[in-house]
């Protein structure tokens, strides 16, 4: 696997001395979808804006397909599209007219076929020649979307692509995205929506607070959303486990009270039946049990709560 | 060079242009008839000629420099200031384009529309006085030289601004009083000699100086002077627009 990016040593100061990014190292892997998640103020799209060459870095370095965004920003911004998280158009444009300019600014040759393909792959061909602002919100994001492929980038970035956007449009940016990364674009987007991040990505990063806690293959995440609890509230409360159960992997929760079994849902044998009948030889009652399952979500929230 | 880049900024900014036309032709045709109603009319019955040339014709170059001067700083300052305020900069701050580009872009628009303002108002004074033009190389020169500065000084303008306010401050609080007492409307030698040495500090006296000269061959003060002002004008432009990209001063976080 090949890096298309490659951040190292990246910090952000605004000038209101505000650090918005710490100390940022992150790889990206040529053709993959990958998922930024964090909550509100986490440094996103500061990250984002970086690479882009919208804010200037306070720190470290950045290279895009081996070219530093620097000294060779042309050739780095030439690869790169941008879909920002604010609606920002030019109400008084049409389209087409808009989908052209973004085009020739960004040095590609006139070329009418491929503005109206793309047009057309967002469902905006009927709209081309209405004014941006007598368009919806969805619409109004979907010629962003069209601006930033006008020119045939290599790497996509899409800050925040479905927030306000209704399911169906939810899935036709998915269909979308899939459908670029099958051309070989690199595709990194933002999002608060742990499910939209499960639907695309191939792998996650977690930022929070500036700082990049996690980033991991989102299969190797799901593993772990696969692991179920089982709990089992005591009739009369322990002091400690049991010498009998120690090997089970239990845990003692809520002064004693409630004891903890995490198994493999997946597993072949979870070893409930196993447990259960130790208990009972060891004499200890429950009153109830119930079951859970740790979602991306839990591991997110306990993530961005635990960071410093 | 990104040609495409610098053309379609270009394009882009001519085809909003293109949009109001009738408001942006007939307006200066109507501010121009208005001036020679009162000024020509009124004024030139008292005055009938300055330095050997009817008073009509004598406020012609001023006028034409009058509404480049103020047309290329408003077309300058909102070419920039307009995406700023919307947020779409973002597209231009993320292309693979260079500060000159950008600005050859921009102030190149804003620079056409105010010599073709030039050129309608002259054609519209035409029909009201006779105008000759002695030297019309020199003019072109001065017109195209004036309304590329002061559309890079607008645009400077719209970089700094962080309001609509701001916009029209400079314009109206420096630029327009500049003007009037720039010897648009008069020859400098009709001023008291103390007024007169106060008016070599406004730079505006220059250009309408020099410019009135290319018609009339009639001048305040020397061509080279004039020219060596304007030119001297549009470099210090030239480098604080190259500051502002060096830094990123109110284009970047
Ligand atoms: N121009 C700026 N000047 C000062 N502080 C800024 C500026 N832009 C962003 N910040 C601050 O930097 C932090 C990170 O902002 P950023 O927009 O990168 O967050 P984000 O992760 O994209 O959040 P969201 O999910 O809400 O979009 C925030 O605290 C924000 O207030
Ligand atoms: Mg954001």
């Amino acid at each position: 696997m090949t890096r298309i990016i490659s951040i190292s040593g990246l910090s952000k100061t605004y000038a209101s001395g505000f650090q918005a990014l710490k100390d940022i190292n992150l790889d990206i892997h040529r053709g993959e979808i990958f998922a930024l998640l964090g909550p509100n103020g986490a440094g996103k799209t500061t990250l984002i804006s970086i690479i882009c060459g919208i804010v200037t870095p306070s720190q470290g370095t950045i290279t895009v397909d081996g070219h530093d965004i620097v000294r060779d920003y042309r050739h780095t911004r030439g690869l790169i599209g941008l879909v920002p998280q604010e609606l920002s158009t030019d109400m008084f444009e049409t389209p087409w007219a808009t989908v052209s300019f973004s085009r020739g600014l960004f040095g590609k040759a006139r070329d009418p076929a491929v503005v109206e393909r793309v047009l057309k792959d967002l469902s905006l061909w009927d709209k081309r020649d209405q004014r941006i602002m007598t368009l919806s919100g969805g619409m109004k994001r979907r010629v962003l979307i069209a601006k930033a492929l006008a020119h045939e980038p290599k790497i996509l970035f899409l800050d925040e692509p479905t927030a306000g956007v209704d399911v169906e449009l939810r899935k036709e940016m998915w269909a979308l995205v899939r459908g670029l990364r099958e051309q070989g674009v690199t595709i990194i987007l933002t999002t608060h929506y742990i499910e939209e991040a499960e639907e695309m990505a191939d792998r996650v990063g977690v930022v929070s607070k500036g700082e990049l806690i996690v980033v991991e293959d989102k299969a190797r995440l799901m593993k772990k959303l696969g692991k179920k609890e089982l709990t089992l509230h005591l009739a009369s409360p322990l002091a400690a486990i049991p010498e009998a159960l120690a090997t089970r992997g239990l845990t003692l929760n809520g002064d004693g009270s409630r004891l903890v079994f995490t198994y493999d849902r997946q597993a072949e044998r979870t070893g409930i039946t196993a447990l259960l009948s130790d208990l009972s030889a060891a004499g200890i009652r429950f009153t109830d049990l119930d079951t859970s399952e740790s979602t991306l979500e839990d591991i997110f929230v306990g993530l961005v709560r635990s960071a410093p | 060079m990104n040609l495409a880049a610098v053309r379609a900024i270009y394009l882009f900014e001519m085809a909003r242009w293109g949009r109001t036309l009738m408001q942006s032709v007939l307006s200066p045709v109507l501010s121009t008839s208005l001036y020679f109603v009162v000024f020509g009319a009124a004024i030139g019955r008292r005055i009938s000629e300055i330095d050997g040339v009817p008073y009509g014709a004598f406020i012609v170059p001023g006028l034409i420099m009058l509404s480049v001067l103020t047309e290329s700083i408003s077309n300058g300052s909102f070419g920039i200031y307009f995406p700023r305020f919307t947020g779409t900069i973002y597209e231009v701050l993320s292309a693979p384009v260079s500060p000159l580009e950008i600005v050859l872009g921009y102030v190149g628009a804003a620079a056409t529309k105010s010599i073709i303002l030039g050129l309608i108002i002259l054609a519209t004074a035409a029909l009201f006085v006779e105008v000759r033009v002695l030297h019309p190389f020199w003019m072109l020169s001065f017109l195209v030289l004036t309304a590329a500065s002061f559309s890079l000084f607008g645009f400077l303008i719209g970089i700094w601004a962080d309001g609509f306010e701001r916009l029209q401050v400079i314009p109206m609080l420096v630029v327009t009083p500049l003007t009037f007492l720039g010897g648009t409307f008069y020859s400098l030698s009709m001023l008291p000699p103390f007024w007169q040495t106060v008016s070599m500090f406004n730079p505006i006296v220059y250009l309408v100086s020099g410019f009135r000269w290319s018609f009339y061959g009639v001048a305040d003060v020397g061509i080279a002077t004039s020219l060596a002002a304007i030119a001297g004008f549009f470099v210090l432009c030239l480098v604080v627009a190259w500051w502002i990209f060096r830094t990123g001063y109110r284009l970047k976080a």
